[in-house]
């Protein structure tokens, strides 16, 4: 018996140690940050800032370019998210609620073609179609790509949470009077409204982040996002000005964890990784 | 108020027909019960009423007028859903006030309103709550006050009380039984729950398989049920039914079963020609049996199965070899004492009889 | 005669309308036009970007030329690169790791559990450029963090991104994309009712046998999804070109970024839409073996 609780100590203490091993080995890369964006003589290497200062983010704030590019990420992303947001909530209802034929298949369609024309194999068409239509370097072709290639999933996913909510609220709804538009807007719409959020958040995280869009598909400096604009900081020949990328990329990481943090207190880790909660 | 005819409708989802053919008429004022086992065709043709489902064939008339394709809301009714359908995202006021509001009313006019058909319903303290926020009893009030907030020529219930539990269940019926009694209203109720049927009906339609087996009023259907099925399904325990084997002898009609003691019968019309058959279905009811005493002269016989004390009657059941139970309510204060075998009697008036087909034969004193 | 429904067919119609266009000119159209330009000999500039010529199978012919295939640098070099990247952090990687994480994070406490899983998650919502010049900056050979503690201990330090690229980008492939089958596997677990592990702690079982004998059986069908997902994503993963450039000579040079300099930087768009082809079928495949084990599902969720 003695020996049972001996082995489930040191089974336990084998599992905490793995665990505290793991998560400071993830943790490394990242811990440079930590620390970097507040010293003002920051370098690549790992080092505690004396004094922690707030000069690397004034220096930031001064740099138009920066700031622009902070804009540009901006732009792209609400634009993209409520074209994302409309269309897949539309088409999702639609697909619910609506005698389509074959509306089943469509969606194993869409979702098929969604995965399989990714990004990276796709990259000649997706060019060749915004040049001709005249739209390379413009905010409307980043928007618009990004539209059309999360659209698929959006649509999965909120056809899959209208499924779930019962037709009865429409269908009182009617029989008290309403209309099929006025039963969408007063009824169906606020309680579809958390799936929307989740799309919303979901989309608008994946165009903050994204790089290779924009990379292909813009030109001048005036209208490239953050995502290109740290990586041309610390690509181009020369040495990378440390401390403005440290604090740059700080301030362009806090929307994602802002929005990560608000998805897990509303709604724990059931949306993540994955369409089904 | 207003009438309610079915005329030769039927429905059919894809291959399955739901409804192959129905006709009835509802008068105005009539409170009706579609009664019948899941699957019958019961909520289907509630809802070809309200317009929710649109007939394959046949026609629909609301107060005489023709509405078979129109949208619900044309339609002069109102409806309580089986899951209440109150938008989470709206308080009770707001619920309750909703046809109101589509009806384009000032907010003023349509919360007074919403609060006059709460206070009636006993929930008017609770107008500013969220439908999470009430007990599902004060949700099913919500519901019906939804459905009562604007004048209807008809009135629709699906199955409404099935979500709530005994005690509430019993509450809701007394006070909708009250309710129709008050405002004499036109009313279409589904429901599974015979006891229901019988407690608010003016008149029940028994449905199976998409077919309306017998409409009539509750004490109709209680005392004269057109089937075995209908017999089987009002009732609580069912009726008691026992194949017999009949022939027709010495101008009397006899019924031979295991463990049955009967008096011949004499024979109508209508008997004897469901003789020939030679096999019927015997019917009487738990509360029509007693212990048998001596001079008795229909019996029924067996090994003592089950004998459950519920308080203010006791269920007796007996077995009859391999030929089923029968079940007996005996309602006195002294507690049943009864051996391993038992014996139940019955007065002739409390037979009903079934041909071969399980349709009843009507009796002696029937037109 | 019109029957009812909660939504017409007209409205629906367009409802369906804004979605269908964008998805219909940015992901159909393309997957149609990247198969027609691949037979074609287009570029960025010069006569055949206003007038290219149709060249049948020439573009896949010079792809999969057998005397060139396994030139580094070349697509065949490209295509094997990918599929030992794909194997060994996708596959190996990510997957080994995200059940280890799970199914430690299911034995630990609380406290550690939220340190351990905070870790693996901003490895993975942190956005792509961020983390690039974070494992930039951890690899220096000068500073960088990971040679600062090899040098602790007395280890030798390493120009890693110029003397193992393949290796760098295996691991933080591995790094990266460990939080989602962490995730998957953590909800498996959980799905699993506590009753199973606690009757198999009575009859004394070890955790490496209650893994073996209850867990892994029991999500086996979530284990065979995150499998097919993550090889997807991985096979497309366009990341490591922040950390690489796909060099040092082509040596990370994984399909994605290989397409993206034919076309981006040689110009040779009918090349690049041939590779773009190639990556579509694979993709594709995998997609079917996807859809066909989910609707298989219903069997295994016991």
């Amino acid at each position: 018996m003695r020996k049972r609780t001996q082995n489930i100590f040191v089974r336990r203490t084998v599992f905490a140690a793995a665990a505290t091993f793991l998560g400071t080995v993830f943790a490394l890369p990242l811990v440079w940050f930590v620390f970097a964006p507040f010293n003002a003589r920051a370098e690549l290497g790992l080092a505690i800032p004396s004094p922690f200062t707030l000069s690397n983010f004034a220096t930031v704030f001064e740099n138009t370019f920066a700031m622009q590019a902070l804009l540009n990420s901006l732009i792209q992303a609400a634009g993209g998210v409520v074209l994302v947001g409309g269309a897949a909530t539309l088409a999702a209802y639609a697909l619910s609620r609506s005698p389509i034929p074959g509306k089943g298949a469509v969606t194993y369609i869409l979702l098929l073609f969604s995965s399989v024309v990714s990004g990276s194999a796709a990259m000649v068409p997706i060019f060749l179609i915004i040049s001709a239509a005249g739209l390379i370097d413009t905010h409307l072709a980043v928007i618009l790509v990004f539209a059309g290639g999360l659209l698929p999933t959006a649509m999965f996913i909120l056809r899959d949470f209208i499924d779930a909510i019962p037709r009865s609220y429409e269908e009182s709804a009617m029989v008290a009077g309403a209309s099929p538009l006025q039963a969408f807007f007063d009824v169906a719409l606020p309680v579809i409204r958390p799936g929307i959020v989740v799309v919303v958040v979901w989309a608008f995280v994946n165009i903050w982040g994204s790089f290779l869009i924009p990379f292909i598909l813009l030109r001048s400096d005036k209208l490239m996002p953050a995502s290109v604009a740290i990586y041309s900081f610390y690509s181009e020949a020369g040495t990378p000005i440390v401390t403005l990328l440290a604090a740059y990329s700080l301030i362009y990481s806090l929307p994602v964890i802002a929005l990560y943090l608000f998805v897990n207190w509303k709604f724990g880790f059931r949306f993540f990784g994955g369409i089904k909660s | 108020m207003a009438s309610v005819e079915f005329q030769n409708v039927s429905k059919s989802f894809g291959a399955f027909v739901a409804v192959p053919d129905i006709s009835f008429s509802i008068a105005d004022g009539e409170f009706i019960c579609l009664l019948g086992p899941s699957g019958c065709g019961k909520t289907t043709s509630l809802r070809m009423i309200a317009g929710l489902e649109t007939p394959s064939s046949g026609r629909v008339m609301i107060g005489g007028r023709d509405v078979t394709y129109l949208h619900p809301k044309d339609r002069g009714i109102s409806m309580v859903f089986q899951d209440y359908a109150l938008y989470p995202h709206m308080n009770i006021a707001d619920n309750i006030a909703y046809p109101l509001k589509v009806r384009g009313e000032q907010e003023a006019k349509r919360h007074a309103r919403a609060k006059d058909v709460a206070d009636v319903l006993k929930i008017g303290d609770l107008l500013k709550r969220l439908p999470s926020q009430i007990s599902g009893g004060q949700q099913q009030r919500t519901s019906l006050a939804r459905a009562l907030v604007y004048p209807s020529e008809v009135y629709l219930f699906d199955e409404p009380l099935s979500n709530l539990d005994a005690k509430l269940r019993l509450e809701a019926r007394g006070f909708l039984n009250h309710l129709q009694r008050d405002m004499g209203m036109t009313a279409v109720y589904v429901t599974h729950d015979q006891a229901e049927a019988m407690a608010l009906a003016t008149r029940i339609a028994v449905m199976d398989k998409g077919r309306i087996v017998q409409f009539a009023p509750p004490i109709e259907i209680y005392r004269r049920p057109a089937t075995t099925f209908v017999a089987n399904f009002v009732g609580n325990p069912p009726m008691n039914l026992v194949p017999v084997a009949a022939s027709i002898g010495e101008g009397a009609l006899h019924l031979r079963a295991e463990g049955l003691q009967l008096a011949p019968i004499a024979p109508t019309d209508a008997i004897a020609k469901a003789a020939k058959a030679g096999k019927m279905t015997l019917g009487v009811r738990p509360e029509h049996l007693r212990i048998a005493g001596a001079g008795d002269q229909n019996v029924l016989s067996g090994a003592l199965f089950a004998n459950e004390n519920m308080g203010p009657e006791s269920l007796v059941t007996l077995e009859r070899g391999d030929n089923g139970r029968v079940t007996a309510r005996i309602f006195t204060d002294d507690e049943i004492k009864v051996g391993a075998s038992v014996r139940l009697a019955f007065d002739a008036r409390h037979i009903a009889l079934f041909d071969e087909t399980g349709a009843r034969i009507p009796a002696a004193d029937e037109r | 005669m019109k029957t009812f429904s909660l939504l017409s067919t007209r409205a629906g119609a367009l409802f369906l309308a804004p979605a269908a266009a964008l998805v219909g000119v940015f992901v159909i159209i393309p997957f149609f036009w990247v198969i027609f330009v691949s037979f074609t000999n287009r570029t960025l500039l010069g006569r055949t970007a206003v007038d290219p010529d149709f060249v049948g199978l020439q573009n896949y012919f010079a792809l999969f030329n057998p005397a060139t295939f396994f030139t580094r640098g070349q697509f065949g070099f490209s295509l094997i690169l990918t599929i030992q990247f794909v194997l060994l952090s996708a596959l190996i990687g990510q997957a080994l790791l995200g059940l280890l994480l799970a199914w430690l994070s299911q034995s630990v406490t609380p406290t550690l559990k939220s340190f351990l899983q905070t870790a693996v998650i901003a490895a993975w919502i942190l956005p792509e450029v961020v983390i690039g010049f974070a494992w930039f900056a951890f690899l220096d050979y000068d500073n960088g963090t990971l040679n600062m503690i090899l040098r602790g201990l007395g280890l030798p330090p390493g120009d890693w991104l110029l003397q193992q690229p393949f290796w760098v980008i295996v691991f933080f492939n591995t790094w990266r994309g460990a939080a989602f089958s962490m995730m998957l596997f953590n909800s498996a677990f959980q799905s699993i009712p506590p009753s199973y592990f606690q009757a198999a702690d009575v009859a004394g079982a070890t955790s490496w046998q209650k893994l073996r004998d209850i867990a892994l059986p029991l999500i086996r069908g979530h284990v065979v999804t995150d499998l097919i997902l993550i090889t997807m994503w991985t096979f497309n993963v366009f990341t490591p070109f922040l950390l690489t450039h796909g060099g040092p000579s082509y040596r990370t040079e994984i399909l994605s970024i290989y397409t993206y300099r034919i076309a981006f930087k040689d110009f040779e768009f009918g090349k690049g839409a041939a590779v773009g082809v190639v990556i579509m079928l694979i993709n594709l495949a995998f997609a079917l073996v996807y859809l066909r084990l989910a609707h298989k599902k219903p069997v295994e969720a016991e």
